[in-house]
């Protein structure tokens, strides 16, 4: 199963992988980290399908995807 | 994988070292450094690649990428670029160069390499405007674009249309591959990342100069948020500059 997951201090909340993802899984709308940004969450971790589509969005390299 | 969005699941890549960058939100240079260091490490590259960093906001690409860069002055990365691989002709070189840098202050190093054939790859990042200094106008900024320099856009009288980077070089002789993407969605930024990864192979191959232009966004000063951007690619950008393989 792909395990998604966002690293809270290298997002800088530009909103792209939100764009993205066919699934609606991601949002920006939990509070600000300690750089002043909304980084952004998966909502429903476990709906990732992995494909990848916020990895190829995200300027950041915020974003790992790894295989379980 | 490492470095490979095509399959399910995905690491950074070797060739990009785990820093933060300066870079605003949702600026395309990040997306362009990542892109270029997993090309470099798919093609098991990175022990001999050297890079030729720009002025501009990608000035430090030193500091991110994890082989060996130098930076240039304003303009000229591709004499720079020249020169390690007449020296070094078994190194893959390649420059990294903005819009300013490439195609205002630098347009007679672009043209000269591109003419004498240098075996380098170019990476030409277009994003329409002189991000590091403030945001003013540059030579491929959109006839009505507003920045800095005109705040009420672009008057093609006083300045001209955009300057078309690939399609004044794909005629010249000396030029073994021309081609311009962009990173207005997912599918595109895979397009354009088969290009630089042509690009890159044709070094290895030992033909000659070969120019991928990537369309990319600055939010900061076009002064939109980063979704924004990548539609104003989408609409107005890429109408202008079409996207292909110009030359092969
Ligand atoms: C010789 C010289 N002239 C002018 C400058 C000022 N300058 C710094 S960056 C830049 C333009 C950068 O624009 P671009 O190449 O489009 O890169 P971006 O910052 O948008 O990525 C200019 C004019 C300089 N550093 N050196
Ligand atoms: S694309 Fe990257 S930097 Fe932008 S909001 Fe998503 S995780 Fe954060
Ligand atoms: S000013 Fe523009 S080009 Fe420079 S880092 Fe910010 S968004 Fe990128």
């Amino acid at each position: 199963m792909p395990r998604i997951s966002i690293n809270q201090s290298r997002c800088k909340g530009c909103g792209l992988c939100v764009e993205v993802c066919p699934k609606h899984l991601i949002s920006v709308d939990r509070g600000m980290n300690k750089k002043g940004v909304y980084p952004s969450f998966c909502s429903r971790p476990e709906d990732c399908t992995g494909c990848l589509l916020c990895v190829t969005a995200c300027p950041d390299v915020a974003i790992t995807i790894s295989e379980d | 994988m490492t470095g490979n969005p095509e399959k399910s699941a995905y690491s950074r890549p070797e060739s990009l070292r785990d820093v933060p960058t300066h870079f605003c939100a949702g600026c395309g240079h990040g997306t362009v450094h990542r892109i270029i260091a997993e090309v470099i490490d798919d093609l098991g590259i990175r022990e001999r690649t050297v890079g030729v960093a720009p002025v501009g906001c990608a000035v430090v690409a030193y500091d991110y990428f994890n082989f060996d860069v130098t930076e240039a002055a304003h303009g000229r990365p591709p004499a720079v670029a020249t020169g390690i691989k007449r020296v070094r002709p078994d190194l893959v070189v390649f420059t990294y160069q903005g819009d300013g840098d490439l195609a205002a202050i630098g347009t007679a190093e672009i043209i000269h390499a591109a003419n004498r054939g240098e075996n380098i790859t170019v990476i030409f990042v277009n994003n329409g405007i002189y991000g590091m200094t403030g945001g003013q106008m540059a030579p491929t900024t959109l006839v009505g674009q507003p920045t800095a320099t005109c705040p009420g856009g672009r008057d093609f009288q006083l300045a001209g249309p955009p300057i078309k980077v690939c399609e004044m070089l794909a005629p010249l002789d000396g030029t073994d591959y021309i081609a311009r993407g962009a990173l207005d969605s997912p599918a595109h930024t895979r397009t354009l990342k088969g290009y630089i990864r042509q690009a890159f192979l044709n070094k290895l191959e030992g033909r000659r100069f070969s120019l991928v232009e990537a369309l990319t966004a600055c939010p900061t000063y076009w002064r939109m948020t980063p979704p924004a951007s990548l539609a104003r690619i989408r609409e107005e950008i890429i109408p202008q500059f079409p996207l292909g393989v110009i030359k092969e």
